[in-house]
């Protein structure tokens, strides 16, 4: 019964649930896997962590792809100014609204700005909103998470039932709140993505702490005396590395898609802005007459979105046995 | 089981407790006095001194939560800023909308996912699974806006099958209700393939298998039960993206629902209308955790009848 | 052995397809099943006894197949039967009870449906009818308050019921063969003696035979009527039980029975076979087993023997026993 409630909690928590559905994609290559170690250890053979790399390379051709996309996709934020052909800025009365092109590949929009420069552009705001408010988010989840599995008692009871309380509200409505007490703009997103998302890591960090907290190494640390900080921080936290490593390529779509919707909503971030999401919703208006201006951007997050999660999956089967047994 | 239930039931409690709470100190550290963001910077100070005693908003704030908790016990969310009409009655309004909206999504989201899932899992590794499985991806990965505005454009625009906007009649809902369930179809259809192909590795799909049970007998027979337990937890969670996503679609497809309703109190400033839409939602959020939870508990007798 | 033969596995052969090669877990194993009597095949683990029964029950899954050799059911061959009427075989004419009680029974459905479902599946009765046969047959295997226990769910009964309920469940349409693949492994000895004699009786009332899949020479010699010992693939020996333990032929054979600790015997530390088995993918050119025997001569590193007759019925596949030319089945 104890397994049920683990991966009920498990399940409970929002990235977490995004892990728990997507075992999917880890059974083709992992189970293969596993037959061929089953297979292998009859013979008395060890697979080295470098036959398990190789067969999920093989396999996983589509992880391998994706990071290649997503590389490409950071250099051409990093060189927008090379890369894009126009100013992402630059408006021209005479070519508004101008159909895609020789000369504009994805049109104009109703300002005349060139749509395929925006979105070049567009992805430097995509992928800094992926990255950072991540990042941000999950360094909070983790010590949080580290604090609550390690203290135990009313640190964990405390931390926990604040992760309950974050991880009621729908997300989307979490953010609104919170972009409506500071007000729209890229910076407040960026807060608002930090504070909400932490508490899926919290829970995965803090059952992987209650675990590892009972191994030999930390009871052997214990033992001799090293101090609490150094355990959590130099035994525990490195060993739930690879799971946040996973868990981190899986948040960074979700960030991506959070600040989509609030700009789309019109409560992210503002014009001139190139963000794909305000894109959209300011292309919206043209649908029937101009419908790449909305649904270019779209296919923009379709793809980043994408991208990170099929890199996401492909990490979790090489790093993380921890997800995989839930 | 009973004593899990309640325990359960309790936990909620704060939880709940908590929501309000997380809610209402976030919105009232709004930069400004609300009245005058309500009426404006040129009324008379009096006035709006006055109106902000009528309103209780020179109380201690931790008075002004007690009292906001008590009332919404009872039902009462306050009044709209903007509307001047009661929290509670404008919700009911556009809950029914919401309501059909998630049902319906709901109900393609799980046709979908399920019946997709199931079929991938039975041709594991196959063309029709590396199919499904790509489409579940892509599914997920798809904005909620994207979505809403291809099919605007070809079901409604192009071959005008479906009015473009509105929630007033069937054809209306169509398009929203596959929008908002093709989503979460995605996630379903990736863990009951998920499942369905862990439970495939038991020991006892081999027994049934070993009983003269053929391929199809043992997954619907035997496995489908098993892996979709976890599933029904899946169910919750599904609630609460929906309801995220509602947001969005209600909002693409002028659906006047509790989602719209959120998004006119962030453009109108209307914090009352805000905090209620906010906290109800999250209320059924959690409800709907509850549900799935006892749900499990029902229907696992590992846990039905102890051990 | 004249008596009727009722199933006959010739040859058989059954490869792993893995990326690093193919993996010859059965390499040209025959074992003869005669009726109503019980067959013990005994090897370490990953000799490939778990997946001859398998490839018999055609159970064995992707990456494993069967490439080549005839099973033959009662002078039925049943080596290339489609799925359909491999499932009307299995469970019904052939059945097979598994190692591990604890979760070989589906959790979700209390454990008299799911023998019930066994009968409902093969045999045209009523869904009372099954119930009531499900009842008798707890009533057989030893299930006390069989009417209660039909509704029990496997979470629920220990490890010897469950296993007794398994037993029932391969019994219950009256197979003629049942393959039971370490089926005491899990229990504790006492559970263990129990369930050995349930089975002998229930071979020898329903005139059943069984194929004992073990690796305990002990249960080996308690039950079984004629033994297989099992290596790397192949049969390194076979005989009938007094015989293969009065005249033991294979070095192998007698490193297994030296190994079981003895009671009136004084010793230091238990006997062991030296070195491990060996992988599959890389077999020595010679004989199988010729890294660790003791006894092993030049010869035994460049060929490999055939099965030699080594007395009555008893075959040995070691140089040794060449003088007794091939053992002809």
């Amino acid at each position: 019964m104890a397994d049920v409630k683990d991966r009920q909690n498990l399940a409970e928590g929002k990235a977490a649930a995004f892990v728990e559905a997507d075992k999917t994609e880890i059974s083709n290559t992992s189970r293969q896997v596993k037959i061929e170690q089953d297979v292998s250890d009859q013979l008395g053979e060890e697979d080295t962590w470098r036959d398990q790399l190789m067969t999920l390379v093989r396999q996983n051709k589509l992880a391998a792809f994706s990071a290649v996309v997503i590389g490409l996709i950071i250099l051409a934020a990093i060189f927008a100014p090379v890369v894009a052909p126009y100013d992402y800025l630059a408006q021209s009365l005479t070519d508004r609204l101008k159909d895609p092109g020789a000369a504009h590949w994805l049109g104009t929009d109703e300002l005349g700005r060139d749509v395929l420069s925006r979105i070049i552009y567009g992805a430097r705001i995509s992928l800094t909103i992926g990255l950072v408010p991540t990042l941000i988010s999950m360094a909070i989840g983790t010590i949080l998470g580290l604090c609550a599995g390690f203290y135990g008692g009313k640190t964990d009871f405390i931390i926990m039932r604040l992760a309950d309380v974050m991880l009621a509200f729908p997300s989307l409505l979490l953010a609104m709140v919170v972009m409506y007490t500071m007000g729209g703009g890229l910076i407040n997103i960026f807060i608002a993505l930090s504070l909400v998302n932490w508490a899926g890591t919290a829970r995965i960090v803090r059952s992987q702490t209650l675990s590892l907290k009972e191994k030999e190494f930390v009871e052997a640390a214990r033992s001799i005396g090293v101090k609490k900080w150094t355990i959590m921080f130099r035994h525990i936290l490195p060993n739930c590395i690879p799971s946040l490593i996973v868990l981190f390529t899986l948040n960074i779509p979700s960030a991506i898609l959070s600040e989509a919707s609030l700009s789309f909503l019109g409560i992210g971030a503002q014009p001139p802005s190139a963000s794909w999401g305000l894109m959209v919703v300011r292309g919206k208006k043209y649908l029937f007459s101009e419908p790449w201006l909305s649904i270019a951007p779209s296919v923009a997050i379709m793809i980043v979105v994408l991208a990170f999660n099929f890199l996401g999956d492909g990490l979790r089967d090489v790093l993380d046995p921890y997800l995989k047994e839930q | 089981m009973l004593n899990r239930v309640a325990k359960r039931i309790i936990i909620s409690i704060p939880v709940l407790f908590g929501v309000m709470l997380a809610i209402f100190i976030m919105l009232r550290l709004v930069p400004g006095d609300p009245v005058t963001t309500m009426l404006g910077e040129h009324v008379n100070p009096a006035v709006i001194e006055k109106i902000s005693r009528e309103m209780g908003l020179d109380q201690p704030l931790y008075i002004q939560f007690f009292k906001y908790v008590a009332n919404a016990l009872r039902g009462d969310f306050g009044t709209s800023y903007r509307l001047n009409r009661n929290v509670t009655g404008i919700i009911l309004e556009a809950f029914p909308n919401t309501v059909k909206l998630s049902l319906l999504a709901a109900a393609v989201a799980w046709l979908i996912g399920i019946v997709s899932g199931i079929v991938a899992a039975i041709r594991q590794n196959k063309i029709l699974d590396r199919l499904f499985m790509g489409g579940a991806l892509i599914g997920v990965s798809m904005p909620v806006f994207m979505t809403a505005l291809v099919l605007q454009y070809g079901f409604a625009f192009k071959l005008k099958w479906f009015p473009v906007s509105g929630f007033d009649s069937v054809q209306a809902m169509v398009l929203p209700a596959i929008v908002l369930g093709w989503n979460s179809a995605g996630s379903i259809a990736r863990m009951t393939r998920s499942n369905l192909v862990e439970v495939m590795q038991n020991d006892f799909i081999r027994t049934a298998r070993a009983k003269g049970l053929r391929e199809h007998g043992v997954i619907i027979g035997h496995a489908l039960k098993n892996a979709m337990l976890p599933v029904i937890t899946m169910m919750a969670l599904q609630l609460s993206s929906m309801l995220s996503g509602a947001v969005l679609t209600e909002s693409v497809f002028g659906v006047p629902g509790i989602g719209r309703l959120a998004v006119n109190a962030i453009e109108n400033r209307d914090m009352p209308l805000l905090q209620g839409t906010v906290i109800f939602t999250t209320i059924l959020v959690i409800l709907g955790n509850l549900i799935a939870d006892l749900l499990y508990n029902v229907l696992d007798p590992r846990i039905r009848e102890g051990a | 052995m004249n008596e009727s033969i009722v199933l006959d596995i010739r040859n058989l052969q059954s490869y792993f397809f893995t990326a690093k090669g193919e993996v010859p877990a059965v390499d040209g194993v025959s074992i003869q099943v005669p009726a109503g009597k019980i067959i013990g095949v005994v090897g370490e683990s990953g000799c490939g006894k778990s997946m001859t029964a398998m490839s018999v029950m055609g159970l064995l899954r992707y990456p494993g197949r069967v490439v080549g050799g005839t099973i033959t059911l009662d002078g039925r061959d049943i080596t290339h039967l489609s799925p359909r009427e491999l499932s009307k075989v299995r469970g019904n004419e052939i059945s097979m009870i598994f190692q591990e009680p604890m979760t070989s029974l589906n959790p979700v459905y209390p454990v008299g449906k799911q023998v019930q479902e066994a009968i409902l599946l093969h045999q045209k009765v009523s869904k009372a009818e099954a119930r009531k046969r499900v009842v008798d047959i707890f009533q057989a295997v030893g299930i006390p308050e069989p009417e209660k226990r039909y509704y029990s769910y496997p979470h629920q009964l220990s490890g010897g019921l469950r296993q007794r309920v398994m037993i029932g469940m391969a019994m219950v349409c009256r197979p003629k063969v049942m393959i039971a693949d370490e089926p005491t492994t899990a229990l504790d000895v006492t559970i263990e003696a129990q369930i050995l004699r349930l089975m002998k009786q229930l071979c020898s009332e329903q005139g059943t035979s069984i194929i004992l899949i073990t690796h305990n020479m002990g249960v080996v010699a308690e039950v079984c009527d004629y033994v297989y010992v099992m290596y790397a693939g192949k049969v390194m020996e076979q005989a009938e039980t007094f015989e293969l333990f009065e005249r033991t032929g294979h070095p192998y054979t007698q490193g297994l029975l030296r190994s079981i600790p003895k009671l009136d015997e004084k010793a230091d530390r238990l006997y062991t076979i030296n070195g491990v088995v060996p992988n599959l993918l890389h077999l020595p050119e010679g004989c199988s087993f010729c890294t660790r025997c003791s006894q092993a001569q030049k010869r035994c590193f460049k060929e490999r023997p055939d099965l030699y007759k080594a007395g009555e019925a008893h075959g040995v596949r070691c140089f040794q026993y060449e003088g007794g030319g091939q053992l002809d089945e």
